[in-house]
């Protein structure tokens, strides 16, 4: 390592004396570029976040008779809030232990060929416009999902999230999570694959040779060692379902209100899709409410990153 | 949302195109009218304003006009904003809010508030139950089923609405829009009017309640409606397809959507004198309690706004030719085919043209 720093330096001074002791050019225009690009993400980010603001403020001062619905802005926004929570977190909660599953049989059991094509074809769902899978979701998924939903309200009732009634047309949340569950699966099983097949060979025959099964030497030396991969991924995937907007707005039969109940007719509204439903029709200080429940979810989608973060520097640290 | 911001692009490119080009086309005025013009508004309207820029260009070779469809509210906001958005297209008239800054902006070019109109369109309540092909429904049972207050296809009050009928079981899933629209804020002040008892709130864009189902704009309420059995909505009548559509009680009759039955009903529909002032603003409420069995009183009706006098005279110009054509029966026969609207009645018509006719004069 060392040696290798030195030679480069050397070779830096003889590039550096045979110049005349400046910088080329070429590197500085890319030091420059680089340097511009990074500027320019952060200020996008900033203006961004001040568009957000600045034009919230209107909202946060308003009376509340002049807000939609009549409601106060927080009132207003809460249940959007939890619509979009729930819902990614259906999507998330369904997605990955299946992608972990994904990843699993594409680094450690499916024989090498099939591996490979059957990589391309998930990271391939990641190309399907989330408009097609919202007609996806209305024309096929929804319709098939109704006995589904039949059967879940007859028999697990007693759970909250199936409590029913059973909505005839399949536009549920459940449907909804399903579908984003879909779309942040190749995501998460990218991230996974990516770390499970860089598992050291040692701990893996090391297991294998102290006797155990193949699922045994997965559980013990594969998992421990991609947690922090299937964690962020995971949080990478929320993030994307938090989002989500023309999918949902399709799809699910949005009423706006607060519950678990994830096969009926009503459900919860997400932030994104009810910004996507309202705002053409909207003017004035409606038009401020949504752009305040926007602010919300920049800032949800934040606080999910901060998270995912802070896991992974801690897992790093073990 | 993504079709949306697709189609203000796509507006803009053209207004920047044809900015550049209006030039050159000024002096080609031997045939009509030429320039452009720039209007925004209602989605409703969309499908007829593009059969009548379409015919309108096509008749005066230098003209363009583009119509931006943002909605309703944004296109009179825009309007009263001034700048490059001539006329406006509304499924609701200016409120008492909106109006003295309407008003400001027409007198601030020198001329006078128009509000006229132009476009009228039948709504039907489309239903979803195989073997039931002839439903019919009085204003309160209407009412009753979408606020939730009848359950199921046999119910009584339905019973009493289709005697000998063979009404099955099935519980009633009622579907309404989720996003915002002049469609479902003419549905509910029907509602409100004829049926005041059940109905007890307010019409509006936004449908003023949290149970049952939805579905985003037309074609999903249309296909939510269409997947699952006993469901029930309302839409244009243009976009039932092969649903089934529900007859309306009208006095002691029923009455089916028709083209004539809105323009009939709108016709005699009374004007609402606190939301029309001046000469040429035409603020009508649509009448949704007529006893008359020509009368089919659940329909959208759409306004145009313009002024009658731009400081551009151009403008003007414009304005007056495009109204003119808009409301002349090629135009409103031009939008029935396109847009499967009906056309304005007589009574209407005549009022319309004497604004059209005050526009630059």
């Amino acid at each position: 390592m060392e040696a290798h720093t030195d030679t480069t330096t050397q070779a830096g001074q003889i590039l550096a004396s045979a110049t005349g002791g400046r910088r080329r050019p070429g590197d500085r225009i890319f030091n420059n570029a680089a340097v511009i690009a990074g500027v320019a993400v952060l200020a996008l980010l900033a203006g961004v976040a001040i568009f957000l603001v600045a034009d919230s403020i209107p909202a946060v001062t308003a009376k509340t008779a002049d807000l939609p619905d009549g409601k106060t802005l927080v009132d207003y926004i809460a249940p959007l809030a939890f619509g979009t929570i729930l819902a990614a977190v259906v999507a998330v909660v369904i997605a990955v232990p299946l992608a972990v599953a994904v990843a699993l049989f594409i680094s450690h059991v499916a024989p090498r060929r099939l591996a490979l094509s059957l990589a391309y074809v998930v990271d391939l769902l990641a190309a399907i416009p989330s408009i097609v899978y919202g007609l996806w979701g209305i024309f096929v998924l929804g319709p098939a999902m109704v006995p589904i939903l039949d059967w879940l309200v007859a028999r697990l009732s007693w759970i909250p999230f199936f409590a029913g009634p059973a909505s005839v047309t399949g536009r549920t949340m459940l449907t909804a999570g399903l579908v984003l569950a879909l779309m942040i699966l190749p995501i998460v099983s990218a991230v996974a694959r990516e770390v499970f097949s860089q598992t050291p060979r040692r701990l893996e025959e090391g297991a294998l040779a102290l006797g155990a099964t193949r699922w045994e030497m997965i559980r013990m030396s594969v998992l421990p060692f991609g947690k922090s991969a299937v964690i962020s991924g995971s949080m990478l995937g929320l993030g994307r379902a938090l989002g989500e907007t023309m999918a949902v707005v399709i799809i699910l039969s949005a009423s706006g209100i607060v519950t678990f109940n994830l096969v009926s007719q009503e459900n919860p509204t997400p932030i994104a899709a009810n910004i996507a439903l309202k705002f053409p029709e909207s003017s004035g200080l409606d038009v401020n409410a949504l752009i305040a429940s926007g602010l919300v979810l920049f800032g949800i989608t934040l606080v999910v990153n901060m998270i995912a973060r802070l896991i992974i520097s801690r897992s790093d640290v073990q | 949302m993504n079709r949306k911001w697709w189609l203000v692009s796509a507006a803009s490119a053209v207004l920047a195109l044809t900015a550049a080009a209006c030039g050159s086309s000024n002096d080609n005025s031997s045939s009509g009218v030429s320039g452009t013009l720039a209007g925004a508004g209602s989605s409703a309207q969309q499908a007829a304003q593009e059969a009548w820029t379409a015919k309108f260009e096509g008749q005066n070779s230098g003209a363009t006009i583009s119509y931006d469809a943002i909605g309703s509210g944004g296109g009179r906001d825009q309007f009263i904003a001034g700048g490059k958005t001539a006329f406006a297209g509304s499924d609701a008239p200016f409120d008492s809010e909106e109006l003295p800054k309407a008003q400001q902006r027409c007198s601030g070019e020198g001329g006078e508030l128009v509000e006229i109109p132009n476009y009228i369109s039948p709504l039907a309540i489309v239903y979803n139950l195989p073997g039931v092909d002839n439903l019919q429904l009085a204003p309160e049972t209407t009412a009753k089923i979408f606020k939730g207050e009848i359950t199921t296809w046999d119910d009584p009050a339905i019973k009493a609405d289709n005697p000998g009928a063979n009404l099955p079981s099935t519980k009633i899933t009622p579907v309404h829009r989720s996003d915002e629209s002049g469609t479902t804020f003419n549905f509910t002040d029907y509602l409100h009017e004829a049926a005041p008892s059940v109905w007890t709130f307010d019409a509006d864009g936004n449908w003023p309640l949290k149970t049952g189902e939805s579905g985003a704009q037309t074609s999903g309420l249309i296909q939510a409606v269409k997947a699952g059995e006993g469901t029930i909505g309302y839409a244009d009548e243009s976009q039932a397809g092969d649903l089934g559509v529900a007859k309306v009680k009208v006095g002691s009759t029923y009455v089916a959507p028709s083209a004539e039955g809105a323009s009939h009903d709108f016709d005699i529909s009374k004007k609402d004198p606190a939301l029309s002032p001046g000469k040429y603003v035409f603020a009508y409420k649509v009448e949704r309690t007529s006893t008359d069995p020509q009368d089919y009183p659940i329909l959208l009706v759409s306004w145009l706004m313009g002024c009658t006098k731009y400081s551009d005279s151009n403008n003007t110009d414009l304005v007056k030719a495009y109204f003119n054509y808009i409301i002349s029966s090629d135009g409103q026969q031009a939008a029935a085919q396109n847009a499967g609207s009906a056309p304005i009645g007589p009574t209407i018509k005549n009022e319309d043209q004497t604004a059209v006719d005050a526009i630059g004069g």
